[in-house]
């Protein structure tokens, strides 16, 4: 890079320029990155931190795709499930978001009903589970935050009267609001069926399914009319997750096509002025490989101190943020989006220097 | 090493019908000297000096270099770089000198396009710029430089590989009568100093006082080639 180095210093404020283009893109597209893993997990945390690694849904028609607001399962269900092959434990899961009030304080809030002897509470952020008892309801952070409550405060989830037992010390809401935990047959109150329904048999949302591999669950769907999903792939059926996923995932996609295209048009127009010395470059022995190593050099430099420039501050404000910003800064929101963001630069740089192969020195020479 | 031009034909093609730029001409460059190539515009001087560098195929017609045939009808364009960063030194009609690099790097650039480090040609880049009289101004740029001084930087640069041909377009066509002059003289000089067979392209007669041979090319041919002057 003994030419591309020297072009760096002598035209510094072009570079400059559009280092700073690079750092700025960088920001917005690692900060994007941040805020809609912060999103999914504000909308599927109390779904991904369950401790199963499939769900089973029953939705209305056969055809439909899993959502947790209309799918339905009964005990005849779930108790068959726990009996199929490969399968280590399946527990009825009640999810439904409802108004939830102490005192004068009142906050919407995901209740999730769980079987006695379940397991599926989630007792901390590390994967420890729990359960709850039956009058009882534990409460996440945010939502004993929320309502002001303390244990052995009295709550009223969908006219249910129930006493905290606990706060747990696990970060969970499910489509924006936070997780409260009930017994199942606390659950029946404010799920599918409401209070007038309660002497009938219970149901729950979902069935979570601890698996051993070799578990045939298609055909146990079959048998039983059930979806199933893994947890991970759960997330889509909760239905804020897939409006907001979808949004920001193509404006983080467009903005990096956007500055491959940009850093491309830079490079483009950098090359068309400098064709009179690669022309002469070319004159004076220097083969094309070399040239377009010196090019790409240039643009790589260029893109790494930018990235990292614009990664770095945007980790800065995420951690500067206030904690109500649902932000969540991982490997995968700046790593992956920076080495995403150079690769597609240097794609950009690559289809634009490639006019390098094309200079022909004599009739560029000729014309200077 | 001599350079031999030997039936060189070059034909450009121009609109529905051929240009013949170079027509069947034969000429040879002794090791050492330097040999003027005179004409009026668009007799293709030009045009033979780019087939002697390899920046243009020949139609027809070989360059040889020593016993080595190096541009052919069918030489590639990674061959013809390579003869020309290990072979040839090239003058152009303006100084083409980089914008980003000191007069002492243009120097050291020809060593790191041959992947050796740029430092490692610094004693003999130094020695040129002292021999063409710029080694004051080793470390400005070509902005800084007057245009005679570029001159001279683009001339050390042509021979800081110790190439066997040295190649040269009108050089003084951007320089007054005495600083024209003073530069063929240079090139002249360094060229019997250097052993490098000189073709030196020009259009005024006046500044070749200390060339060895001259040539007059008329139509794409050569009208005749006298003798060579003894130094």
């Amino acid at each position: 890079m003994f030419v591309a180095l020297r072009d760096l210093k002598q035209a510094r404020g072009r570079f400059v320029l559009m280092s700073v283009v690079i750092v700025l893109t960088t920001f917005l597209v690692t900060f994007l990155a941040s805020l809609t893993a912060g999103l999914a997990r504000e909308s599927t945390s109390a779904v991904t931190d369950l401790p199963a690694d499939h769900l089973a849904f029953s939705m209305p028609a056969e055809d439909d795709s899993p959502e947790f607001t209309a799918s339905r399962v009964v005990a005849e269900q779930w108790r068959a499930w726990a009996g199929v092959r490969g399968v280590e434990s399946a527990d009825p899961l009640g999810v439904a978001t409802t108004r939830a009030e102490t005192g004068g304080t009142t906050a919407s809030v995901t209740a999730l009903g769980v079987a006695p002897g379940a397991g599926l509470v989630a007792l901390g952020d590390r994967g420890e589970a729990g359960d709850v008892e039956p009058g009882t309801v534990v409460l996440t952070p945010a939502a004993a935050a929320a309502l002001g409550a303390q244990v052995g405060d009295g709550v009223t989830l969908g006219g249910a009267e129930l006493t905290v037992a606990a706060t747990v010390d696990a970060d969970q809401s499910f489509s924006h609001t936070p997780v409260v935990w009930t017994s199942l047959d606390d659950w029946q109150d404010v799920g599918a069926r409401g209070r007038a329904d309660r002497e009938a048999a219970p149901v729950a949302t979902v069935v979570a399914l601890t698996t051993s591999p070799g578990a045939d669950l298609a055909a146990a769907d079959d048998a039983l009319g059930t979806t199933t999903v893994t947890t991970s792939a759960a997330r889509s059926a909760v239905s804020s997750f897939a409006g907001e996923n979808t949004s920001l995932t193509t404006m983080q996609v467009f903005l990096l096509v956007i500055s491959a295209l940009v850093v491309g048009a830079f490079f483009s127009v950098w090359t068309v002025g400098r064709s009179g010395d690669i022309a002469v470059l070319k004159a004076l022995g220097g083969s094309t490989g070399y040239l377009l190593r010196d090019a790409l050099g240039q643009a790589a430099v260029l893109l790494v101190g930018g990235v990292a420039t614009g990664t770095a501050l945007s980790v800065a404000a995420a951690a500067l943020l206030p904690s109500a910003v649902p932000v969540v800064v991982t490997a995968a929101t700046t790593l992956v989006a920076a080495a995403g963001l150079i690769l597609l630069g240097l794609l950009g740089a690559g289809v634009s220097v490639a006019r390098i192969t094309r200079i022909d020195p004599h009739a560029a020479l000729a014309a200077r | 090493m001599d350079l031999h031009l030997e039936h060189i034909v070059l034909v450009y093609p121009d609109g529905d019908t051929t240009l013949r730029a170079v027509d069947d001409v034969d000429l040879t460059v002794p090791a050492g000297t330097t040999t003027a190539l005179l004409g009026p515009s668009g007799a293709g001087k030009s045009s033979l000096l780019a087939v002697a560098a390899g920046l243009t195929r020949p139609t027809r017609g070989t360059v040889t270099i020593g016993d080595d045939v190096v541009f052919t009808p069918d030489t590639s364009v990674a061959r013809s770089t390579r003869v020309r960063l290990e072979r040839i030194g090239m003058v152009f009609q303006s100084p083409q000198l980089l914008g980003s690099l000191t007069a002492l790097e243009q120097l050291e650039l020809h060593a790191h396009l041959r992947g050796a480090r740029p430092a490692s040609t610094r004693e003999r880049a130094m020695e040129l710029l002292d021999a063409v009289g710029v080694a004051d101004h080793a470390g400005r740029r070509p902005a800084q430089l007057s245009g005679g001084q570029r001159q001279r930087v683009a001339i050390a640069r042509a021979l800081v590989g110790r190439p066997e041909v040295l190649l040269v377009d009108e050089p003084t066509s951007a320089l007054d009568h005495e600083r024209g002059t003073q530069v063929v003289e240079l090139i002249t000089r360094l060229a019997r100093e250097t052993s490098a067979a000189t073709l030196l392209v020009s259009h005024d007669a006046s500044t070749l006082a200390t060339v060895d041979a001259t040539v007059r090319m008329l139509d794409a041919r050569i009208e005749a080639t006298p003798p060579l002057r003894t130094a």
